[in-house]
């Protein structure tokens, strides 16, 4: 059983956009997502979830669930054979919930039979017993001394400390502001689902959807008790990620089933399962404080950060260290005090997302620069140009950033655009609440804001950051054609389109295929951090040098020996006739490449060479507002991006307008609410994601300064269109309503102050001192 | 690897799925097997069904029912068959019930208004039905059949409590039937979204030239409900200053007061669509405006005839 190969022969070399070849397959619904995975024979698993947010298992009764026919297998943490926990950064996950509960929605057992709603209802058998605890659902108070902790060892999971210039600097001009961000979803439609396949070796193939396929391997390998080559995974169709597949979700739970009833086990999540599946984007309460000259040059910022990362670890170190790193923005400043904190709350486990902690940090650092511009009477955009980063800038971690960093020039870019024209009141599609009929006119008030970000691109922190790739080149029905296999996954970014598109420029063949990505190659690290077009299109291109370089020494030609020699593609170097010629054995390398070395963090200071590469945006928002009903309509995003180079302009812009979308939705609408620790809205009806008619128009200006130390001078493109959007448009609507707006999704509500009656205020607390003991665990990533 | 669905339900549990070809058969099958669900578009049946909330032991397919599909006058009235869907009623019943039209449109997406049917919406008797408020508005009554005959239920008798109706288990919603409009009607919702969302709140607007008002309220009480002081008030307004006869500008002190008396008429909670607070706030602009778009319709057509 394998997945489809992607063979292509359109046409379209570095710089074109190509069809991708899942693109007409998606839109007719004939795609297979791994929702669609089946074997004959197989089972269907269910998992039995704790409605409970913090609770002690006092009892636990699978009989009910075995007596029932069609029933194969109930499984508690006791079968789990190898490690019982799991997790990206620390194991501190169990597989099955060990005798108490951290967050609503938690595992505690799991059952496999021969249909899926046999196998639901027999997990509806299984009496648990649950003496509920009050849960822990505030991340401040989750700091403060005494606080009930959710694992053993206290609540911090992390604190990163940036210090740089003097901590007591003074200013003239000094704003501070208090910002919340509420939990984002990642909202992929294709809930995570796969197969699988127990093997005659003891060992079980698992075909899923997931972003990082090797990692999936490691932990499945533990809990299983294996050895990591007797678990395979090969990657299942993915109907979207955004961070929310990095962590597991059902696979050791289906490997677990498969390997206990020696069948085929399928599990695939409802809706509503979904949202209690994977992590979410770390909710952010945060501090600013920012001074200024009177001239408007910064001159401190001060601020603390704190991520509720919820019931367990995830990738909430590295979160934070994004969040403390990137979180003054991309500007100049030479005094710097950040504080940025991950904490364990009884709230659901957030993890990686789209921005990843640089999202939440531009809401807070650009809400600043508003207020203080407004401070100073200047221009929101003048301001900021004034304090802008470039080429040479030192961050707070002391990096010097040593390739472009046009800030100034995005921003006078999207200022300089011409205005959106006036709304067409005829129209009700283009006022706020559209065919609803709310307005046709009334109370309608425009509003521009402007939004900036920085976003690392690749993993952080000396972690090893590496991919995998093998090219092999032969004559397929007497026609040269290559072949590409990485263990990078395609989760719509494109990324199969780019590989082809790398190898018909660097071997100049037009037939390329791309085999499935699986863990018979090595690692290509995971479809995240807007790197896997830097980092496995870095090795597709090493590894079809490498090919090159052993055709020209067939050809007996002397450049081949200098692999930093690259002639324009081999059908030009050696015409086709001689490739033909040269090719009557395959050519073949597998190359592991990595980008340039990045350094820990001081544990004291936060200085260090942690980043690889920088990512700029900007982005001028313009909003009408219904002032009397807080209903917004964004009527336009203008934006701007440095990409280094567009291996393929539609590509982009698709991430883009995708990026854009999903930061209007942390705007405006998006984000789980949770209440006491449990999740009120787990469905599409009440999470609500932007429509085609909540998505305004774009007008884009891309930038192509090369990187010098990025294959092809690329700069990744995924993560900055969903970072400095959202404050963009919350800017926008402070425009429209002169209302400060210090916490995202503004609802109607905060427009029109009808919040509801909170009763008191919960226990403020304070975040211990700045000089308190901080612990830094491991931390590879960010 | 190939796409499939399960084969089959598993054991006793299958779903009878019962077709009937005719409105006698159908009623005679809901007469015989009482909890058979009615399912029409099945925009709310199949969500239900795969959200676990419903495990019916037999559905009753309706779409096979040709005399539930049309609409036709039935002399002063209007005759909607219960199948009607919302595209329908958006593309042909614009001009004599424009609100029903107006809500329609606001209605999910494309797909959902292919599917969706009045008779539906009815049936789930959800607080936050789009169709429900135009119909208080207006009056209408629905139609509800049996084997043992017909009765009318006016709307504003048929809503008893979230998702629960005056309908009795052996019979079916038929048609709804409703004068078509005398004068301007008006559906505004508010969502926190620009299409395809459920009704934070929602406000209907029927005039009756030289004979009253009508309102329906939406999404802002355990029912949608009439808010019977606004119309009281308005129709004493409008007959009071002569209004309906000279058709000046409204005062804007009467649309004001107007709304204020639709808001106080709502029975909101705070729940994750919104406040209270905010529901009664946005009821009393929307129909404030609704009553400003009426009225202008209202006096630009005197203007055209006159
Ligand atoms: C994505 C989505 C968006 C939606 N958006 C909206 C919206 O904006 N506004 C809104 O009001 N609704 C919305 N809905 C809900 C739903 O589409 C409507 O309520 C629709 O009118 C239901 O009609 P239907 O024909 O699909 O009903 P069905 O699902 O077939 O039936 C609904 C209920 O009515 C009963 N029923 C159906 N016909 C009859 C009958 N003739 N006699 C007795 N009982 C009957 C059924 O047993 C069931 O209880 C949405 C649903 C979805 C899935």
């Amino acid at each position: 059983m394998t997945a489809p190969t992607i063979t292509s022969i359109r046409a379209g070399r570095i710089g074109d956009s190509p069809q991708r070849p899942d693109g007409r397959q998606k839109v007719t619904g004939e795609f297979a997502y791994s929702s669609d995975l089946w074997l004959d024979g197989m089972l269907w698993g269910a998992t039995l979830r704790s409605p409970h947010p913090r609770a002690r298992i006092t009892g636990l009764d699978i009989t009910g669930a075995v007596a029932m026919p069609g029933v194969f297998a109930v499984l508690t943490h006791e079968d789990v054979p190898g490690r019982e926990t799991y997790g990206l950064e620390r194991p501190d996950q169990p597989v099955l919930a060990i005798d108490q509960i951290r967050y609503q929605g938690e595992p505690v057992a799991l059952v496999a039979a021969d249909h899926p709603e046999t196998a639901r209802r027999a997990a509806g058998r299984i009496r648990v017993s649950y003496r509920e605890e009050p849960p822990l659902a505030d991340a401040r108070a989750a700091l403060a001394p005494g606080a009930p902790s959710v694992h053993p060892g206290g609540n911090l999971v992390r604190h990163v400390r940036v210090r740089r210039g003097d901590p007591d600097a003074r200013a003239a001009v000094v704003v501070t502001g208090e910002y919340e961000v509420g939990m984002q979803d990642q909202a992929f439609l294709g809930p995570e689902s796969g197969l699988a396949v127990p093997a005659a070796d003891g060992g079980v193939d698992l075909f899923v959807a997931t972003q990082w396929l090797h990692v999936d391997r490691d932990q499945v390998a533990a809990s299983l008790g294996l050895d990591p080559d007797l678990v395979r995974i090969t990657l299942g169709g993915v109907g979207g990620a955004f961070g929310a597949r990095e962590d597991l979700s059902m696979q050791i739970h289906a490997c677990l089933l498969a390997l206990h009833t020696g069948k085929p086990v399928k599990m695939s999540y409802s809706r509503e399962e979904s949202f209690f599946g994977h992590v979410h984007r770390h909710p952010a309460s945060m501090r600013y404080e920012h001074g200024c000259s009177a001239g408007g040059r910064l001159v401190y910022v001060k601020a603390d950060i704190v991520l509720d990362g919820g019931a367990y670890m995830s990738s909430s170190p590295a979160v934070a260290a994004n969040a403390a790193t990137l979180g003054i923005g991309p500007y100049e400043v030479p005094n710097v005090v950040m504080d940025s904190y991950a904490v364990y709350t009884n709230n659901p486990p957030c993890g990686a997302m789209r921005g990843f902690g640089a999202v939440q940090a531009c809401f807070g650092y650009e809400s600043q620069m508003d207020k203080m511009a407004a401070a100073l009477s200047m221009d929101p955009v003048e301001f900021r140009v004034r304090n802008a980063m470039r080429e040479g800038s030192v961050m707070p971690t002391g990096q010097v950033v040593d390739s472009a960093a046009p800030v100034a020039e995005l921003l006078r870019l999207v200022r300089d655009r011409p205005p959106p024209p006036a709304r067409d009141t005829g129209d009700l599609r283009s006022l706020p609440g559209g065919v609803s009929n709310t307005t046709h006119g009334e109370a309608v008030v425009r509003g521009v804001g402007y939004g900036v970000s920085i976003k690392n691109v690749g993993f952080s922190e000396g972690f090893d950051d590496y991919s995998t790739a093998r090219v092999r080149l032969e004559l397929t029905g007497g026609e040269p054609s290559a072949q590409v296999h990485t263990a990078a996954a395609e989760v719509g970014q494109g990324l199969v389109t780019v590989l082809e598109q790398i190898v018909r420029s660097e071997l100049g063949v037009e037939r390329v295929a791309v085999l499935p990505a699986d863990t018979t190659i090595g690692s290509a690290g995971s479809s995240s951090a807007s790197r896997q077009t830097y980092v496995t299109g870095g090795a597709v291109r090493a590894a079809c040098a490498e090919v090159r370089s052993q055709l020209l020494a067939r050809a007996g030609d002397p450049a081949a020996g200098s692999p930093g020699n690259r002639p324009p593609g081999l059908a030009g170097a050696a015409g086709l006739g001689d490739l033909v010629a040269l090719l009557g054995k395959p050519a073949e390398a597998t190359v592991t490449w990595r980008h340039r070395p990045t350094a820990p963090l001081d544990p004291g200071t936060g200085q260090g060479q942690a980043h690889v590469q920088y990512a700029f945006a900007a982005h001028r928002a313009v909003v009408d507002v219904d002032t009397e009903l807080g209903l917004v309509k964004v009527v336009e995003i203008a934006t701007a991006q440095d990409v280094g180079k567009a291996m393929n302009p539609q590509a982009v812009e698709g991430q883009i307008h995708g990026g854009i979308a999903q930061g209007l939705g942390l705007a405006v609408m998006e984000e789980i609410q949770v209440a006491g620790g449990v999740v009120r809205n787990p469905s599409f009806t009440d999470y609500l994601i932007p429509t085609i008619l909540d998505m305004p128009p774009v007008r884009l200006d891309m930038l192509e300064l090369a990187d010098p130390h990025a294959p092809y001078g690329l700069r990744g493109v995924g993560e900055p269109p969903a970072i400095s959007s959202t404050p963009a448009i919350v800017a926008a609507i402070r425009d429209a309503t002169g209302i400060p707006l210090t916490r995202i999704p503004v609802r109607p509500e905060h427009l029109t102050a009808t919040q509801p009656d909170e009763g008191p205020d919960p226990p403020s607390a304070m975040i211990m001192g700045r000089n308190a003991p901080h612990r830094v665990p491991f931390d590879p990533r960010s | 690897m190939t796409t499939r669905h399960p084969p089959g339900s598993p054991g006793s549990a299958a779903v009878e799925f019962l077709r009937p070809r005719s409105l006698s058969q159908a009623l005679a099958a809901k007469a015989e097997l009482q909890d058979a669900l009615p399912i029409a578009g099945g925009t709310d049946v199949m969500v239900e069904i795969n959200f676990g909330k419903r495990r019916p032991a037999a559905l009753l397919d309706l779409t096979g029912v040709r005399e539930l599909r049309g609409w036709q006058r039935d002399g002063a009235l209007l005759r909607v068959g219960s199948g009607v869907t919302y595209t329908r009623l958006e593309a042909e019943l614009a001009g004599l019930l424009p609100g029903l039209a107006m809500a329609a449109r606001t209605v999910g997406s494309p797909q959902i208004r292919n599917r969706g049917t009045i008779g539906g919406n009815l049936g789930a008797a959800s607080p936050a039905g789009d169709c429900h408020p135009v119909l208080l508005a207006a009056g209408a009554a629905v139609e509800a059949g049996s084997v043992r005959g017909a009765r009318l239920i006016p709307a504003d008798a048929f809503f008893l409590g979230p998702k629960r109706s005056a309908l009795a288990d052996d019979e079916l919603i038929t048609a709804v039937l409703v004068p078509p409009a005398p004068g301007p009607q008006q559906f505004a919702k508010v969502g926190t979204r620009n299409a395809m969302v459920i009704a934070v709140c929602s406000f209907a607007l029927e005039l009756r030239p030289g004979a009253g008002v009508g309102t329906g309220i939406g999404s802002a009480g355990p029912t949608p409900l009439r808010a019977r002081d606004a119309e009281d008030f308005l129709a004493a307004e409008l007959a009071g200053s002569g209004l309906w006869e000279s058709r000046e500008p409204l005062p804007g002190a009467v649309a004001r007061r107007f709304g204020e008396l639709a808001a106080a008429a709502a029975r909101p909670v705070d729940d994750v669509r919104g406040s209270a607070a905010y529901r009664r706030h946005a009821l009393s602009v929307l129909a404030r405006r609704a009553l400003g778009w009426a009225w202008d319709s209202y006096r630009k057509e005197g203007h055209l005839c006159g």
